[in-house]
């Protein structure tokens, strides 16, 4: 189980390699923890989004996640989100309790609509995260989304 | 090889709706094909749409985006028979890019 384990962590850890999303999601903190393993997301959530290069982001009520209150499905779970922040430039979508807890980061140019909707796998019952660019500060909000069958394996 | 990606955008009180369904395995590397063997990590990582030649979405994906990626937005402006193109690229190299025109 523990072979298992590590052999899952070393291929998680590729993602890192491979440049992954422009998030830099396995560099200095998790790396020097664990210096084989750069991507795998062993860290909290807010280290996560911290690497991000968001900080410790504001919560603000104005990032409307919508999601079904229970998912059937974990393989594909519909989630939407819109924000309300003027000057909103890039949203980071994440699902704290998958493997790798960065979904997708999403950039907005100038006449684009501060709203996206999109699929996900969802490993178990987790928080979904939104991290929100708006006139250079980031924002966050959450919401729980409970899953009957995991995204098995994903 | 992937299929073409679908596309469907439409213009209504100057706001062009997309939609899109991309054709992928968006293999993680965690998933376990029917022989118990690991089913290599291959998923689209990068996604760009435009409108004729202006990006109007960038994005960036993990390996936790579903099978067959859907993806919906909408921006300010476009007229029917504009073009909207989608490009995307994997981890394995390949790429592709499909077009529709704005009903």
């Amino acid at each position: 189980m523990r072979r298992q384990r590590r052999r899952m962590l070393k291929t998680v850890g590729g993602l890192g390699a491979v440049g992954l999303l422009p998030l830099r999601v396995g560099d200095a903190g998790a790396a020097a923890a664990t210096p084989d393993l750069p991507g795998f997301d062993t860290r909290s959530i807010d280290e996560v989004i911290a690497a991000l290069g968001a900080g410790r982001p504001m919560d603000s009520a104005e990032i409307r996640i919508t999601a079904p209150p229970v998912a059937e499905d974990g393989r594909t779970v519909s989630i939407g989100v819109a924000s309300g922040l003027p000057g909103t430039d890039r949203i980071v979508l994440l699902v704290e309790k998958n493997p790798v807890k960065v979904v997708a980061s999403y950039t907005l140019p100038d006449g684009t609509a501060p709203a996206i909707q999109t699929r996900v796998k969802m490993n178990e019952t987790s928080n979904v995260y939104a991290v929100v660019r708006a006139g250079g500060e980031f924002y966050v909000a959450r919401r729980e989304v409970r899953v009957i069958v995991g995204g098995c394996g994903l | 090889m992937s299929g073409p990606t679908r596309i469907r955008a439409s213009v209504k009180d100057g706001v062009t709706e997309v939609r899109m369904l991309m054709s992928h395995p968006m293999e993680s590397g965690l998933r376990k094909g029917p022989s118990g063997e690991r089913v290599p990590m291959h998923y689209i990582d990068e996604i760009t749409v435009r409108h004729n030649e202006r990006v109007v979405l960038a994005a960036s994906f993990g390996p936790s985006v579903s099978t067959n990626p859907y993806l919906a937005f909408s921006f300010a402006g476009g007229a029917p028979g504009d073009e909207i193109t989608v490009s995307w690229r994997d981890t394995g190299g390949d790429s592709r890019s499909d077009s529709t025109r704005i009903s």
